[in-house]
């Protein structure tokens, strides 16, 4: 294969890589990325519902993606592990490799690479440390498919130092209280108890029924969560003065009633904005993201220097007006079924 | 400022009014003078500074951040004073100490037009994102945190045990950062002396009759005029204008400021006079000529021959330095009678009382109306004394019927607040002919309320999957759905293509069945005006 003479003799037209409404479609080898509906042959990038959905003939992922997705749906059919960094030979002479977009445990971008073009697929990622996964790698390529969730400038995502600060002050002005965090179930909420742990808090966590699999998913991945008890066998009183983390829809439901006179908060970089946050009922909101926000998305874009983005989803179009006022190339892709408002 | 930025944020977050009155009590137990007096006035939006306003923000804005990634951030946020808060961009190294509430009321107070621009950012540059959102709420007098100036006044009354009747009654013709009233409250010191100033009295308001009748015999029927509610106060020969909120309006009705002869507090209505703008001869205007003298801070000589404004009487509180508020309304109204004769007819007349002989003829009398000014009846019991608020059982409001007409979607903008995110102000449209011959929309209003939050999240649902076209924050949407939509009345108009303008139009409900082309037609919304 001679790439300079490819680039020299044809144009680069990236047909084999077509945005589809139900995900990116990779011709040569007939296989997708993120589908949302079942397919023959699925490349998925990390595990939240909207990106790993269930019934595909074979999985291409991680070992923590699979493992999150067998959690989920209870089969391991089909699935395919990649380590990161691993180079897995498709059909059609396409190259896929997992790199780490630092989103979540098992989260990866997936580069491409066929006939000399590089194109790589983040999924949803982060550039703000996390103690629960590994970090986002920069990775040059051609076309950069991005998410655009917090692609806002108003979006500045403060160190979730500060921001577990403000929560720790809040426990102990309001001692007979607890502090109900609503966090996404998986990495939110496992990320939230890690970096709780890490400044130092080390009382026992209480944390809703439907987290407990996954905490212990992250634990036999090796991520140190701490002492953590089920608030369904938890007494009242023992709660007091205690962080307690829920799904986000569990914040405001009937299960709450068993909570000491919760404080109810969220972590999600909606937080940021006020009205969001009076929408969920939520009174102290904490700003904590596990996506990029806007100074993160445009840096990196900055870094990979790619001929063109492609933007996925969220606030597509002021990330695409950044992108012409930078003088780069970028297009919307506007698939469907990705979801980000609980994040 | 740090502490005022924090009550404004706990303030924001808070739903329950318990722990809001609590928070604020707090902060004015803790706080020093004179920083709780400001506050406290921007809490209940006593301040103005005539320097500093949203297009301030925006301007200042748009020499920062691209204009149109400020128009999307404006949009998705929701709010002006936030947007700005979020996308300063902060200077690097220390930032210089944060000012005192008073220190930036001093500041925002000395700024000037020409040296705004250079003057906020200044100011801005010392503060956090938090910090830079209480200011800009505070400079720019529109807090909207759902801090009513009633709450702030209970909670003062809550932070110094003291009645908050009291407090009421002091409050008015006091100026921030209201010394005298910490003094009596916090310190026990004498009260402020208000009794000799022409300080506001809260108005007597009405629930609406629903479906019931009332019996005549012990209710009195007049008409309700579609101005807007004033109480003219005079006491030692000064004379006050004051809104339904309390707010002082004198300087926009200056006419109204000289005529009255003696020391009196009267409630009534205050109508534009003129036959031509479909009123009664001599007689009232529509709402459509009150409008141009709204909101003005100055007025001029022109306008005010054009649109000369009185007020129609409805009750008198006070006269001669007697309190009439314990007694009868049939007793006040004969002293209101009794009293006309010794106000200028140029500046006053009484709302008439209607008479019928049973409930059924007074509701003919009522669908008979066809004065552009009359909004519907009320009805008061003849024994109720004038208290303040809505009390069950003594006023009723018995609005006319709306008309109705069926109109089709044609745009919708993103809501403010708390719907930020939702499409939820809607410009519609009446076809100018057979929509079947190829008839075109022309916009005839625009709505944002009378839909239930289900009915929102629907019609949002339907805009995001029928646009087929976005302008900022604005989408054209598809010519799919009918409302069917209520309003008041429809006068002709320079301002709009379609030369109507509808009067409180609201979405009355949702023709989902209704295909757009049998939506109505202009030719039927111009023959319901009544200029």
């Amino acid at each position: 294969m001679a790439p300079a003479l490819l680039e020299s003799s044809m144009a680069r037209d990236f047909a084999w890589i077509r945005p589809e409404p139900h995900g990116i479609h990779i011709a040569p080898a007939d296989i997708w990325i993120d589908p949302s509906r079942p397919v023959p042959r699925a490349l998925v990038t990390h595990g939240h519902a909207d990106h790993a959905r269930g019934g595909h003939g074979e999985t291409i992922a991680t070992p923590e993606t699979l493992a999150i997705m067998e959690l989920r749906y209870q089969t391991r059919e089909g699935a395919r592990p990649a380590q990161y960094g691993e180079t897995i030979r498709l059909s059609g002479g396409v190259d896929a490799t997992f790199i780490p977009a630092g989103h979540v445990l098992g989260s990866a971008q997936i580069l491409l690479e066929h006939a000399g073009e590089r194109v790589v697929v983040t999924g949803d990622f982060k550039r703000q440390p996390d103690p629960t996964c590994t970090p986002f790698v920069t990775t040059p390529c051609d076309i950069f498919v991005t998410e655009a969730t917090f692609g806002l400038p108003v979006f500045r995502h403060p160190p979730i130092f500060t921001e577990l600060t403000r929560l720790i002050d809040r426990l102990h002005a309001d001692s007979d209280r607890c502090v109900l965090v609503g966090a996404y179930a998986l990495g939110k909420a496992q990320r939230v108890i890690a970096e709780l742990r890490q400044i130092g808090h080390h009382d026992p966590i209480y944390i809703h029924g439907a987290m407990e699999r996954m905490c212990r998913l992250y634990e036999n991945f090796g991520i140190d969560l701490g002492e953590l008890r089920l608030v369904s066998d938890s007494e009242k009183d023992a709660m007091r003065g205690a962080v307690v983390i829920c799904p986000p829809s569990a914040l405001n439901d009937r299960w709450s009633r068993r909570l000491p006179d919760p404080v109810t908060a969220m972590a999600s970089g909606w937080m940021q904005v006020r009205q969001r946050a009076r929408q969920r009922n939520v009174e102290l909101p904490l700003v904590i993201s596990d996506h990029a926000d806007w100074d993160e998305l445009t840096a990196t874009i900055e870094q990979v220097d790619p001929q063109e983005s492609w933007i996925t989803h969220g606030r597509e179009e002021a990330l695409l007006r950044w992108h012409q006022l930078h003088q780069r190339r970028a297009r919307a892709l506007a698939l469907v079924g990705y979801e980000d408002e609980d994040d | 400022m740090e502490r005022f930025a924090a009550l404004v944020d706990a303030l924001v977050y808070t739903r329950s009014r318990n722990e809001k009155l609590r928070l604020i009590a707090s902060y004015l137990r803790d706080t020093a003078d004179p920083d709780r007096g400001w506050a406290l006035a921007a809490l209940t939006g006593a301040l103005d500074f005539p320097a500093v306003k949203s297009s301030t923000i925006r301007a200042m804005m748009q020499q920062r951040v691209d204009p149109e990634l400020w128009a999307l951030s404006r949009d998705f946020v929701g709010d002006t004073a936030e947007t700005a808060s979020l996308l300063w961009p902060a200077p690097d190294g220390e930032r210089e100490p944060a000012p005192t509430v008073s220190e930036a009321v001093a500041l925002l107070s000395a700024m000037t037009r020409a040296n705004v621009q250079a003057e906020l950012p200044r100011l801005l540059d010392r503060l956090d994102p938090s910090g830079r959102y209480a200011l800009l709420k505070l400079a720019t007098g529109a807090m909207r945190i759902g801090v009513s100036s009633r709450l702030a006044k209970v909670a003062f009354a809550q932070a110094f045990a003291v009645a908050v009747e009291e407090v009421e009654e002091h409050w008015h013709g006091l100026t921030a950062p209201y010394p005298e009233l910490f003094a009596w409250a916090a310190e026990g010191a004498a009260p402020p002396d208000t009794a000799s100033r022409p300080t506001f009295r809260p108005f007597m308001l009405a629930h609406p009759l629903e479906d019931g009748t009332v019996d005549l015999a012990d209710y009195a029927a007049e008409w309700k005029w579609d101005g807007i509610r004033v109480e003219l106060v005079r006491v030692n020969g000064e004379t006050r204008l004051y809104s339904r909120s309390g707010d002082d309006i004198s300087a926009t009705f200056p006419e109204l400021t000289d005529v009255l002869p003696i020391d009196a507090v009267l409630d009534g209505e205050l109508l534009v006079r003129g036959s031509h703008q479909g009123g009664e001869e001599g007689g009232a205007a529509s709402f459509n000529a009150l409008q141009q003298r709204l909101g003005r801070k100055t007025v001029s000589r022109k306008m005010l021959n054009e649109y000369p404004a009185f007020v129609r009487l409805y009750d008198v509180l006070m006269a001669e330095g007697a309190d009439l508020r314990e007694l009868p309304w049939s007793e006040r109204r004969t002293r209101l009678e009794a009293l006309m004769p010794r106000l200028p007819d140029s500046h006053f007349d009484i709302s008439e009382i209607v008479s019928a002989p049973d409930f059924a003829a007074l509701a003919a009398i009522r669908e008979s109306a066809r004065d552009a000014a009359i909004e519907g009846l009320m009805l008061k019991r003849r024994d109720s004394p004038y208290v303040a608020g809505r009390k069950a059982g003594l006023w009723y409001k018995w609005k006319r019927d709306p008309l109705l007409i069926d109109c089709v979607l044609m745009y919708a903008q993103r809501g403010s607040g708390k719907r930020s995110s939702f499409y939820s102000d809607y410009t519609f449209g009446c076809w100018n002919g057979d929509p079947d011959d190829g008839a075109d929309l022309l916009p005839v209003g625009k709505a944002y309320s009378g839909f239930t939050d289900a009915e929102l999240k629907q019609i949002d649902r339907h805009v995001r999957q029928h646009t087929v076209n976005r302008f900022g924050p604005v989408r054209e949407v598809d010519r799919s759905l009918v409302f069917e939509v209520a309003f008041d009345s429809v006068h002709t108009s320079k301002r709009h293509k379609s030369g109507l303008a509808m009067r409180f139009p609201r979405i009355h409900r949702i023709r989902w069945d209704k295909p757009s082309h049998e939506a109505d037609r202009i030719e039927t919304l111009s023959a319901l005006i009544r200029d």
